[in-house]
């Protein structure tokens, strides 16, 4: 479990707090631009430095962990591939600082870029793909990394909606038993894969909430941003 | 503790490249003035250098700029064939071994030059290039390309939609537009211009020579070499420190940042047209001033080529290693400083620019005489001069790539563990091969044409190729020199190409 412990961000006049925990299962932050959701999840990552708190995983203190020594792997808005490195030296990165591969950890990487369909591109370099192959990529090297929390800062943002849709369900398929957030300014995304919704409005990070329950009832602080008169 | 430890290793790069820095800068002065006899004065014949030093470059600024004013509008409204080639020769004297010039500009305007052939034959009284005008002469043929490109920028950086909005109010361009423009660019390639010919040494040692046209920094070499009196040479090394500081900081702010020729193959369409006749008479005085010394290095060099003495060949060898270890080293210290970035950058990056190779060589002679030969030590030493010296091009050249590489792949390459040498060697070096190339390729081209701190340094045994052309130039051996200097600018050229075609192949962005 993925624990918030009085969480305090100032970044500047802006603020934020979190104090929460978070299941297994893919969650979704939503709330309105500006709001610090991708700061927020800069802060789970390491990027982000707290004025108070705590982040600890299974009762493991890692606030003062560095950014690669946390049980995190993070997709970001773009640039999650190197472009002068071919797919499978992207992906292999997931399993270590290093370029040479030693034979089980070849296998392990083909069969991550075989499970996210890109079958005979391994070769090839990030520019010689489409923006959703370049995703599935990123998404391998997720797969190999195999790390149990996962950070999604809008990585599809740039994608077609059907693009869009068929990355989240690959995500769901694919990073089934991890611990999942995604950043979202589109709420049909979190009805369409997450379990479980924080609503971050107010400079406040709210509690979880199952996501039927939350886009049935609806907090204030929701419906004015989804724009529904309260 | 641990990772105060990593911070500390992470650190060290960006600590030994500006220890070595400040080191070579304000150490080699420091030792220089611990020598240097202030008691005693500053003689007549000193100031004598002073004001040449001064006079002569703020001649060579006037002229060049003067002369580039014209050229460079007509390559920014005229658009012909051959438009891009000669915005590369414009590139090209930065990266030619001065003596290569001056072999060159004494082969058209020396005593059995091309020039006073042809004044003979039409009867008229021979010109010397030795002297004030000589060394004049060869500033503005370094620095009329370098104007022309800064003043070209300026008239590429007019937003079209003015050339438009003039146009249809149908005001002068040249009052409107042209005026302002000048009046902002032409400052500051003046003062870009002043400051090289404040620290040039090999064009005054030489063209000028003698109590009329020696500079400050020829007068630390002769005060060496000549008279071994290490106080006086202490005292002038001080002067200049000055002079070039003065200028230096100044002119950082007006250089253009990238070296050669990118974005200014753009012609803006407009609507006054200008004298073709006066355009076309400029661009081809340019080009004749520019390249027919090099075409006299061509066919003089050519028959002598393989007819030279073996020294010649060996300080082919000894150029070519302290070539390409200045450019490796420079390249190194550039990337740990970017790697660093900030101050450092932004400081430690331009302080070689006001240190003269000179003071530093004085310093460093003042240094290891005590201990060592300096002969013995002749061409590491050049070897870390050089690399100082062409330190802030390449800090220019890599660290906005840097920059870049950080910014777009920081967050990623640090959570994914790549971290100090892992980092350089997956990220930062192949996302910035292309600067990485250019600024080897320029140091290595620098540095295979120095003729400066090596003069202090070295005897027969420690030759470099250009050291060897001027003791060929100074015993009347034009022929052997003649082609030592083809084979030094093919070798320079070829370095520098090597290294820039190095950064570009394959290059994935």
């Amino acid at each position: 479990m993925l624990t918030l412990d009085g969480l305090r961000i100032f970044l500047g006049a802006f603020q934020l707090r979190a104090d929460l925990r978070v299941e297994p299962g893919i969650t979704a932050i939503i709330g309105p631009s500006g709001g610090g959701k991708s700061t927020l999840l800069s802060a789970l990552a390491g990027f982000q430095t707290l004025a108070a708190g705590r982040i600890s995983w299974e009762g493991q203190d890692i606030t003062a962990a560095a950014p690669h020594a946390r049980p995190i792997s993070m997709l970001f808005q773009d640039n999650n591939l190197f472009p002068h490195l071919s797919i499978s030296q992207n992906v292999g990165l997931g399993l270590g600082p290093n370029l040479r591969l030693a034979g089980s950890d070849k296998d392990k990487v083909a069969e991550a870029i075989r499970a996210v369909g890109l079958d005979g591109m391994a070769d090839r370099n990030p520019g010689a793909l489409s923006g959703g192959q370049q995703s599935r990529a990123a998404l391998a090297r997720v797969l190999v990394a195999h790390r149990p929390i996962v950070l999604l800062d809008e990585p599809f943002a740039a994608l077609g909606p059907g693009l869009k849709a068929e990355m989240l369900d690959l995500t769901r398929e694919k990073l089934s038993g991890r611990t999942v957030l995604m950043v979202t300014h589109d709420p049909s995304d979190a009805r369409q894969v997450a379990d479980q919704v924080i609503l971050l409005a107010d400079n406040v990070a709210a509690t979880p909430v199952d996501t039927k329950e939350m886009f049935a009832n609806p907090p204030d602080a929701l419906r004015a941003y989804l724009g529904q008169a309260g | 503790m641990a990772r105060g430890l990593v911070a500390v290793i992470n650190r060290l790069p960006a600590w030994l490249a500006m220890a070595l820095v400040l080191g070579l800068t304000f150490g080699t002065l420091a030792a220089v003035a611990a020598r240097a006899e202030l008691g005693r004065g500053v003689s007549s014949a000193d100031w004598a250098a002073v004001r040449f030093t001064i006079t002569q470059a703020i001649a060579s600024a006037l002229i060049s700029v003067a002369l580039a004013v014209p050229a460079a509008r007509a390559l920014a409204r005229r658009s012909f064939r051959g438009r891009r080639a000669l915005i590369t020769l414009m590139g090209a004297p930065f990266l030619l071994p001065v003596i290569v010039a001056v072999l060159g500009l004494l082969a058209v305007f020396g005593r059995g030059g091309v020039l006073n052939g042809a004044l003979a034959a039409l009867g008229f009284p021979q010109i010397s290039i030795y002297g004030f005008w000589g060394v004049v002469l060869a500033h503005v043929f370094f620095n009329l390309p370098l104007a022309v490109r800064l003043i070209l920028q300026g008239w590429q950086a007019i937003p079209a939609e003015r050339f438009r909005l003039t146009a249809s109010l149908n005001g002068s361009v040249f009052r409107l537009l042209e005026v302002p423009m000048l009046a902002r660019v032409v400052p500051g390639a003046l003062l870009v211009v002043f400051l090289i010919c404040l620290t040039s040494f090999a064009v005054a040692l030489t063209l000028g020579g003698g109590p009329r046209a020696t500079t400050v920094e020829l007068a630390i070499y002769q005060a060496i070499q000549f008279d071994f009196d290490l106080g006086r040479a202490a005292l002038l090394a001080c002067i200049q420190f000055a002079l070039g500081l003065s200028a230096a900081f100044v002119a950082w702010q007006v250089t253009p940042s990238q070296g050669m020729g990118r974005g200014l193959d753009r012609i803006v369409q407009r609507w006054d047209k200008g004298s073709v006749g006066f355009d076309a008479l400029a661009l081809t005085f340019a080009t004749v001033f520019l390249a027919l010394p090099l075409l006299m290095v061509l066919l003089r060099g050519a028959p002598g080529l393989f007819d030279m003495p073996n020294a010649v060949w060996a300080a082919a060898g000894r150029s070519v290693i302290v070539a390409v270890a200045s450019a490796v080293l420079c390249v190194a210290l550039a990337l740990a400083l970017a790697m660093r970035g900030g101050v450092a950058v932004s400081v430690v990056g331009v302080l070689p620019l006001a240190a003269s190779g000179l003071v530093m060589g004085t310093g460093l002679f003042v240094l290891v005489y005590p201990f060592v030969s300096p002969r013995s030590v002749a061409l590491p030493v050049t070897v870390l001069v050089n690399a100082a010296l062409a330190l802030p091009f390449a800090v220019r050249a890599i660290a906005p790539a840097v920059a870049d590489a950080k910014r777009d792949y920081g967050r990623l390459s640090a959570s994914l563990g790549l971290r100090g040498w892992d980092l350089l060697r997956i990220v930062v070096i192949p996302r910035a091969r292309r600067p990485l190339g250019f600024a080897a390729g320029l140091a290595a081209a620098l540095s295979m044409g120095d003729l400066g701190v090596i003069t202090l340094f070295a005897g027969d045994a420690q030759e470099t190729l250009p050291l060897t052309m001027y003791r060929l130039m100074g015993s009347y051996q034009m022929e052997a020199a003649a082609g030592a200097g083809l084979l030094l600018l093919a070798l320079s050229l070829a370095l520098f190409w090597l290294c820039d075609q190095g950064g570009r192949r394959d290059a994935d962005t």
